[in-house]
């Protein structure tokens, strides 16, 4: 039925064309190599040194001390000082601080009456209720910014008294399994996998079919007896080798540069990585015998690869989206691979925990392939 | 009674409401090149390309090497070759390479695939180039890399599609030279061809024009056919007289040839001298003679007569 020996000449022809091609060469390598490091040092959702001033209404030394056991947390940095609220609050429009901390003329009056030095004086008299010690104004347009400031809001003030801090036992116990240090590498390297080879497996397929068709080639080649299948898989086997290199160099240098190591097996690794190469290569296919030029392939490719980027759960986790997001996510094979990425290289999950994925994967990879060679016709009308 | 490889009865194509090839009848024998003559636009790939099975006639049929089309055109594309109007082979690829992936491509066993390829590099004079990218030839060359992979599987009935438009005459000559090599092994061959001196080499020509078959036979009978309609006027001013014979019924066509008009005349009118004599009344010092058509005379008349 399919003639390995044509199959084979596509293959070998692919991989001569590649070879010759010295820049696209460099970027299979290039890519993942910089945008690890990019990404790997660049992405934290931890939010530390908010800029932000301070607008100290009472100025004495209690004030002051306050100010710097705010500052010593890390959360904020103190950038600017202002006499009125006013001020502050252009400071933040004309963004110079992200917040403001407004500390009131009578700070001495409301901390000793505060829960949050532990009710060391007085206890406070029936009816009178405890007012918060200071205001935080902050720009809270950003979600990351508003929930650092926010984080601030039951600080322990025990320490302005030289008192050890609040040492109250929390509601609950919580124990952080997979990334007890909470760094946003160890989520990033694995995620990153999937997005690299989303973007580079389906941008190379994609071209594939349109490149010949550019260049002139496919009016020789229609006129061969190649048959389309034979086309398609000698067209998207030198990217799988691809594909499989750069996941070599992610996952390699995320545990040379970040301590990312591969908790499971190398097996495991290599069959969900080659489902999910193929589901995309076979993807890029299917949009190259729709694109009728090199640039119409590349915005698909953008198209596909800017939701497999936010919705694939790579940025966002995938449990905080509404239902109809979830939808169009679970379309995207990213969005399957991101979860079985990261069970495998973090929690050591065999194929059988990712089944359901594993199977989408696999399914789209079949489907792409046979619908991509229905669509290529060896005609011109 | 020669054996006919293609023929094509009503054969139409049409692209929207445009009408690419109307109602073409062709009669194809073995072992000919048969020339298919008609200016930019006239049908000439369509055809072809319904020929090969990579176009479906809108009406009309076909039948080439036996098998009938429209149907199933794949088996036949191992026994043809179709060498694209543009050079279509890679250019990022050397000249040994692209032979190679086509003989893959037509499933060649490993030992012809050799002797093929060593064959072909040798009779179409590229084994000085064969490491070349073929991006890097020159345009003879590219010709014979193009041909050489056209006929790597040996095909019995060749198309080629304007095959020395874009090459000097002395390549024109060389590889022209090699496709009677191919005949001459009983090859059949269908060029289309806008160029009078490819036309002359052809056993037979079909001359297109706007989709439609004007006239066809061996280009000696389509001169014969137009015999004493061609006359050349010499004489000064003759930008002036062609105008002035331009506008007579009589006269289908009149060009400038260096110092001379030739002048072809209507199929109506019996004798052109006198005709073409008496339309110059007024200029006595011109000079009328009659001369032998050429194929461009029959090219000519015969695609005035299918405009009218």
């Amino acid at each position: 039925m399919i003639s390995a020996r044509r199959t084979m000449a596509i293959l070998r022809k692919e991989l001569l064309q590649l070879r010759r091609d010295r820049l696209t060469f460099g970027l299979i390598v290039m890519i993942p190599l910089i945008q690890l490091v990019l990404f790997g040092y660049a992405i934290n959702t931890e939010v530390r040194h908010i800029p932000a001033a301070v607008v100290d209404q009472s100025n004495t030394s209690l004030s002051q001390a306050l100010t710097q056991i705010v500052e010593a947390t890390q959360v904020v940095r103190f950038e600017e000082r202002f006499a009125t609220v006013e001020e502050a609050e252009r400071a933040i429009v004309r963004a110079e601080v992200r917040a403001a901390f407004i500390i009131p003329h009578d700070i001495d009056d409301r901390l000793v009456r505060s829960p949050a030095i532990g009710g060391r004086f007085a206890p406070t008299a029936p009816g009178e209720t405890a007012r918060p010690v200071a205001q935080w104004i902050a720009d809270g347009s950003d979600t990351l910014v508003a929930g650092a400031i926010r984080s601030l809001r039951v600080m322990p003030l025990g320490e302005l008294f030289r008192e050890p801090t609040n040492t109250a036992t929390p509601t609950f116990e919580v124990t952080l399994f997979y990334n007890p240090e909470q760094r946003s590498v160890v989520n990033i390297v694995p995620g990153l996998v999937g997005i690299i080879l989303t973007m580079t497996m389906i941008m190379f397929t994609a071209a594939a079919i349109v490149r010949e068709t550019e260049r002139g080639n496919m009016e020789m080649l229609i006129t061969t007896p190649i048959r389309p299948l034979e086309l398609m898989i000698g067209k998207i086997i030198p990217y799988v080798g691809i594909g499989l290199l750069q996941v070599g160099i992610i996952l390699g240098l995320g545990a040379a540069l970040f301590s990312v190591t591969t908790a499971g097996s190398l097996g495991t690794l290599l069959v969900v990585t080659l489902l999910f190469i193929l589901a995309s290569l076979s993807l890029g296919l299917v949009l190259s015998t729709i694109a009728k030029s090199q640039l119409q392939a590349m915005q698909m490719t953008v198209f596909v690869l800017l939701p497999s980027i936010l919705l694939s759960g790579f940025m966002f986790p995938y449990e905080g989206m509404p239902d109809g997001a979830k939808l169009i996510a679970d379309l995207l094979p990213a969005t399957h691979f991101m979860r079985i990425i990261r069970g495998v290289v973090l929690r050591d999950a065999e194929l059988a925990d990712l089944g359901p994925d594993a199977a989408w994967l696999l399914g789209f990879a079949v489907l792409g392939l046979v619908v991509a060679s229905l669509r290529f016709r060896k005609r011109l009308d | 009674m020669t054996e006919t490889v293609a023929e094509t009865v009503g054969m139409t194509r049409r692209f929207g409401n445009k009408t690419a090839v109307d109602a073409l009848d062709l009669t194809i024998p073995k072992g000919v090149v048969y020339g298919l003559l008609g200016p930019n636009g006239s049908g000439k790939t369509t055809a072809m390309r319904m020929l090969t099975g990579l176009l479906t006639p809108s009406e009309g049929r076909a039948e080439v090497l036996g098998t009938h089309l429209p149907g199933n055109a794949e088996p036949l594309k191992s026994r043809i070759g179709y060498m694209t109007q543009g050079f279509t082979h890679y250019r990022d690829l050397t000249v040994f390479e692209n032979l190679r992936f086509i003989a893959e491509i037509h499933d060649l066993p490993a030992a012809r695939k050799r002797r093929r390829i060593d064959e072909l590099l040798e009779t179409y004079d590229l084994r000085e180039q064969a490491t070349m990218l073929a991006g890097a030839l020159s345009g003879g060359q590219r010709q014979r890399l193009a041909l050489a992979a056209t006929v790597i599987h040996e095909p019995e009935l060749l198309f080629l599609d304007e095959p020395t438009s874009a090459v000097d005459p002395e390549t024109r000559r060389n590889f022209w030279e090699r496709l009677f090599d191919l005949v001459d092994a009983g090859t059949t061959m269908i060029v289309s061809t806008h160029l009078m001196d490819e036309a002359e080499r052809c056993h037979r020509i079909a001359i297109l024009d706007l989709g439609r078959k004007c006239a066809d036979g061996t280009p000696e009978e389509l001169i014969e056919k137009v015999g004493g309609r061609v006359v050349e006027v010499a004489g000064n001013d003759l930008r002036h007289i062609g105008r002035e014979l331009a506008g007579h019924e009589a006269i289908s066509s009149v060009a400038q040839i260096g110092a001379r008009l030739r002048v072809l005349v209507a199929e109506t009118v019996t004798d052109a001298e006198t005709a073409v004599t008496d339309a110059l009344r007024d200029h006595p010092e011109v000079s009328v003679r009659p001369v032998r058509p050429n194929l461009e005379d029959v090219f000519v008349l015969a695609t005035r007569g299918a405009a009218r």
